[in-house]
């Protein structure tokens, strides 16, 4: 495992994503709270399969920081993945930091073929 | 398989072809209908007079499985040989249904078939009037009751000096007391229109017959008659009425005359007899509606006919149903004046309030001992009747003079009581479909059907969706309280300026996908600058915040404005050369402009920077907004064209454009009556007239078709660009999320007529308001897109990838069909959305 350094936090706006494309072709959708909290999970929506979690609005579902996918609304919980909407359905989720205003994802070791 | 033949198709032979087919969609049915346009609202038939359109009267069209055959009458039945006769073939039936409904009675006395002689039945009979009347300076109507009166209503509306003549002593004798009838008087000549009661006519004269007959030195020596159109009506005792047109209004009789030359039983009053499974004297012929008599009675009422209708239906499909007679209330609005009766208004007891001065009447009638009520009659208030008509049967709900003073908060409906009459629904009906998630008056007709007869029920379907709850709920998420009108005054008055502010003041929590762009689209509405200024910028659902439609690979399509659909050889060009160099899809959209499909977040902003120096702006496709003012060519090249379409659609465009709503806002202008715009299926339409424009409001396309209904009349351009404003900006303000127009005119109590109250005749004092909101609107317009083009921070939100902004986004890809990009999808999405 290793962190793979992203973006500056101000290239993050509060309570909006962005889409980052890891080392091995990975997108990851970044998130920013209005309290700085910041989230990670994969970029791709399983509603739709495009890659657009990233577009979508934040928001919380009784407390829970959640996503709700831009295509077809769908809601996720930011923390776990989980599709509030749908049983079984779970995005990846992504470890993220921020040092000295550097914000980084936790990339997880390549699996050798 | 079994072979129907319905005879007429009215109201109640409409009701039942329609419940037929949904039950048994496999049998073949024939529906011989003596009139040449299909079944229309009869019931509605005076709103012709009012704006709506024989198409707006329309019950709609038969599936193709029905044999409709218009303008072929049957003439004979032949039971023997199970056939019925028009004067075209011959129809074979296994049940033959009877629904002719009635024809106009007109008193037997001489000429009555002069031209200028009417009766009020048909929308032939309403044309025929509309253009006679448009000759003549006044109009008669012969009867008082409620056909009368509507029938003096239509008059007035077109614009003649009005009389009605009534031969009982007091207006509406069948459902209004001696005390009942002179209130309605009383309102009715402050309208200006004349009443004549106790009045019988004996003849009917022409100019012509009258010349021919008048005697040298007779008694007639009044001057010859001007300008009245030439017809005298003679009164039985005596005096004279000059008019230029009639109306005969003076009652229906039942269409019995196919039953009785076939030898069917008949009432002594008339009616084809029947017993209360509808069944006529023949077991294989059914009456319905009108011309059925059943106990010997008929009823000219829509709501039994459409009983009856059921029952037929439900024995021919095996069922055991009866006619269970029927509840005969009226409610209507006459004239402005409010008049109802339900029950049997005549009783052992009875408690009676009389307000002249108010012009209210009311009164109740009661069982020997008081304490059940029986029927009754409200004239000039009748906002108890909902509750009064569903309480017939059990006890007095509340003293009268409370129930007319609004002193009795929550009376209790027994769980029987019926709450819609025309379909025989009560209120555990109601209820239970309440509790099984019916959430607003449309939800509930289409589970219980209540409220789709006359209407009148419907304050009393809101008033239990309030009571049970439901309507309180129309917070928009678990994060604000309120609705999205609630909001929008809040930030309103509050002057609030920001999400932030509003949730942390007004609400819970951070938001939500709901909430959020509820709160932008208000905050844009009231103009705060930029959609994607500051903090604004993370409400947008992600069309708003690329300025363009996403699409379902992950791309986005755009739409530039062309106002009005007109677009010069040049800007065509442009578009070409744009979609051409960056690869894009394009498609002429059903609004008249061109869509290129497939852009790159990272692409839009280039894409933009070339359509601006174009001279392009954007069209707001991304947005809950107005979309666009289609047109068609009008006076500029049309040979039928009476105004100029496009120059009004541009102008109308070019000042709403921008405007943010709670859902997309559609607009179309046609030149002429012809409607090639498709104004009507907008949610503001204009189509030219040869003095003006007409308005028409709350149509849409999409999910649920609506037809704009028409708001106002030959207006002229500034006028209606005025009302158009005030219109939108109301309907900005009142709106709940993602409620058309249609939708809201529909919720608005009072509906049409209240919006003409408040966006015409000022009711609620905000004219002048709603003008300086769309005043401000218009002055700080700015496009979109080349604000963003000069501002680099928003600039740098158009990347694919926050950590590589030079690298496209790998999964999109395409392939090339028909000439053109197509996208090519990933494989299936992994899960579908139930
Ligand atoms: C102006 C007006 C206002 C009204 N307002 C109300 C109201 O507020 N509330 C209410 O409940 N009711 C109202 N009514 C009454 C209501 O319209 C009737 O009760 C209802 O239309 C009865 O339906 P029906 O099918 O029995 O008759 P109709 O609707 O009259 O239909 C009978 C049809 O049969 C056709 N027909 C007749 N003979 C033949 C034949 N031999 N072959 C083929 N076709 C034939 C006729 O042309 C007609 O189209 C109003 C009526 C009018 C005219
Ligand atoms: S609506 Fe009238 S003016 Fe416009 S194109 Fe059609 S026919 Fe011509
Ligand atoms: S009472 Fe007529 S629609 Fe309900």
């Amino acid at each position: 495992m290793s962190w793979e350094p992203i973006c500056a936090l101000e290239q993050l706006t509060p309570e909006r994503g962005r889409a980052a494309l890891l080392p091995d072709g990975t997108q990851v959708a970044l998130f920013r709270t209005r309290d700085d909290d910041l989230f990670a999970v994969e970029n791709l929506d399983p509603f739709s399969n495009a890659y657009v979690m990233s577009r979508g609005i934040l928001g919380d579902r009784a407390g829970t920081p959640t996503v709700a996918s831009p295509m077809y609304k769908q809601v996720f919980d930011l923390a776990t993945g989980e599709c509030k909407d749908a049983e079984r359905v779970r995005l990846r989720t992504f470890e993220v930091s921020c040092r000295d205003g550097v914000v980084a994802v936790r990339v997880p070791e390549a699996v050798p073929v | 398989m079994k072979r129907i033949v319905v005879i007429g198709d009215g109201m109640v032979g409409r009701h039942f072809t329609t419940t037929l087919r949904e039950r048994e969609p496999g049998w073949s049915v024939t529906v011989l209908a003596e009139e040449n346009r299909p079944a229309y609202d009869r019931v509605r038939l005076s709103a012709y007079f009012d704006g709506a359109t024989a198409a707006d009267l329309s019950l709609g069209e038969l599936d193709d499985g029905v044999d409709l055959r218009l303008g072929e009458a049957a003439v004979r039945v032949d039971r023997e040989r199970h056939v019925v006769h028009s004067a075209l073939s011959e129809y074979p039936y296994d049940a033959l249904v009877i629904a002719t409904g009635s024809y106009p009675f007109v008193p037997p006395i001489p000429g009555t078939d002069s031209p200028g002689c009417f009766v009020y039945r048909t929308l032939d009979d309403l044309e025929a009037i509309r253009d006679h009347a448009a000759g003549v300076d006044r109009g008669v109507v012969v009867g008082g009751g409620l056909l009368g009166l509507e029938a003096a209503n239509a008059l007035r509306l077109l614009g003649l000096d009005t009389t009605v003549v009534e031969f009982a002593p007091h207006l509406m004798p069948a459902q209004l007391d001696e005390a009942g009838g002179a209130v309605l008087r009383g309102h009715l000549e402050q309208l200006g229109i004349r009443i004549a009661c106790g009045t019988a006519v004996a003849a009917v004269t022409t100019d012509a017959a009258e010349r021919q007959s008048a005697t040298p030195g007779g008694g007639n020596t009044e001057p010859p008659r001007a300008a009245s159109g030439g017809l005298r009506l003679t009164t039985s005792d005596g005096t004279h009425l000059d008019t230029g047109l009639v109306v005969f209004a003076a009652g229906v009789r039942p269409r019995d005359a196919i039953g009785r030359d076939s030898g069917l039983a008949m009432a002594e009053r008339g009616g084809i007899t029947v017993d209360d499974t509808c069944l006529t004297s023949d077991p294989d012929v059914y009456a319905i509606g009108e011309c059925a008599a059943v106990d010997g009675r008929c009823f000219g009422l829509v709501a039994p006919g459409y009983a009856m209708a059921e029952v037929v239906v439900d024995r021919l499909c095996g069922g055991d149903a009866r006619f269970a007679g029927a509840d005969t209330s009226t409610k209507l609005k006459l004239l402005g004046v409010d008049v109802a009766s339900f029950g049997a208004p005549d009783g052992p007891l009875s408690t009676n309030y009389l307000d002249p001065t108010e012009g209210v009447y009311a009164k109740l009638a009661l069982s020997d001992d008081a304490r059940t009520l029986l029927g009754g009659i409200l004239v000039g208030d009748t906002e108890p009747y909902g509750l009064l008509r569903a309480s017939v049967g059990g006890p007095v709900p509340a003293r009268l003079a409370d129930l007319l003073a609004r002193a009795v908060p929550d009376a209790e409906l027994p769980d029987s009581a019926q709450i819609c009459s025309c379909h025989a629904v009560t209120k555990s009906a109601i209820t239970s479909a309440i509790a099984e998630g019916a959430c607003d008056v449309a939800s509930l007709g289409a589970c219980t059907k209540a409220g789709s007869g006359c209407g009148s029920c419907v304050p009393l379907l809101k008033q239990l969706l309030a009571d049970s709850g439901v309507s309180q709920n129309k917070a928009v998420c678990e994060h604000f309280a309120y609705s999205r009108a609630e909001l929008f005054d809040i930030v309103r008055c509050a002057g609030i300026t920001t999400f932030s502010d509003l949730i942390a003041q007004h609400g819970t929590g951070r938001g939500c996908e709901v909430c959020k762009p509820v709160v932008a689209s208000i905050l844009a509405s009231l103009d705060n600058g930029h959609i994607l200024d500051g903090e604004q910028a993370a409400l947008q659902d992600t069309n708003d915040h690329f300025l363009a439609n996403l699409q379902r690979n992950g791309t986005y399509s755009v739409v530039p404005r062309v106002p009005a659909g007109e677009i010069t050889p040049e800007k065509l060009i442009t578009i070409g050369a744009i979609a051409r160099d960056y690869g894009l899809y394009t498609k002429i959209t059903g609004a008249q402009r061109i869509d290129m499909f497939g852009a790159r977040v990272e692409q839009l902003p280039a894409i933009w920077r070339r359509l601006v120096d174009a001279g392009f702006e954007s069209g707001h496709a991304y947005g809950k907004a107005l979309r666009t003012v289609k047109s068609c060519v009008g006076t500029t090249w049309c040979r039928y064209g009476v105004q100029d379409s496009v120059t009004l659609a541009i102008d109308l465009e070019l000042r709403y454009r921008g405007l943010r709503s709670p859902h997309k806002l559609k607009s179309a202008v046609s030149g002429c009556a012809r409607e090639c715009a498709e104004a009507r299926g907008k949610d503001f339409g204009i189509i030219a007239t040869e003095a003006g424009w007409n308005l028409y409001v709350g149509g849409n396309g999409g999910f649920t078709p609506r037809h704009a209904q028409l708001l106002l009349s030959d207006l002229d351009t500034e006028s209606l660009v005025r009302y158009i404003d005030r219109f939108l900006m109301f309907y900005v303000r009142t709106a709940d999320r993602l409620q058309r127009t249609a939708a809201w005119l529909e919720n608005l109590d009072g509906g049409l007529d209240y919006l003409r109250e408040v966006i015409v005749d000022d009711r609620l004092g905000i004219c002048a308001e709603l003008d300086a909101a769309m005043d401000r609107h218009v002055a700080s317009y700015r496009d979109e897109w080349s604000a963003v083009l000069e501002d680099p921070d928003k600039l740098s939100r158009f990347v694919s990838f926050v950590n590589a902004p030079e690298t496209p986004d790998p999964s999109i890809r395409f392939d090339t069909s028909r000439g053109q990009p197509l996208p090519v999808m990933l494989e299936r999405p992994r899960v579908r959305a139930s």
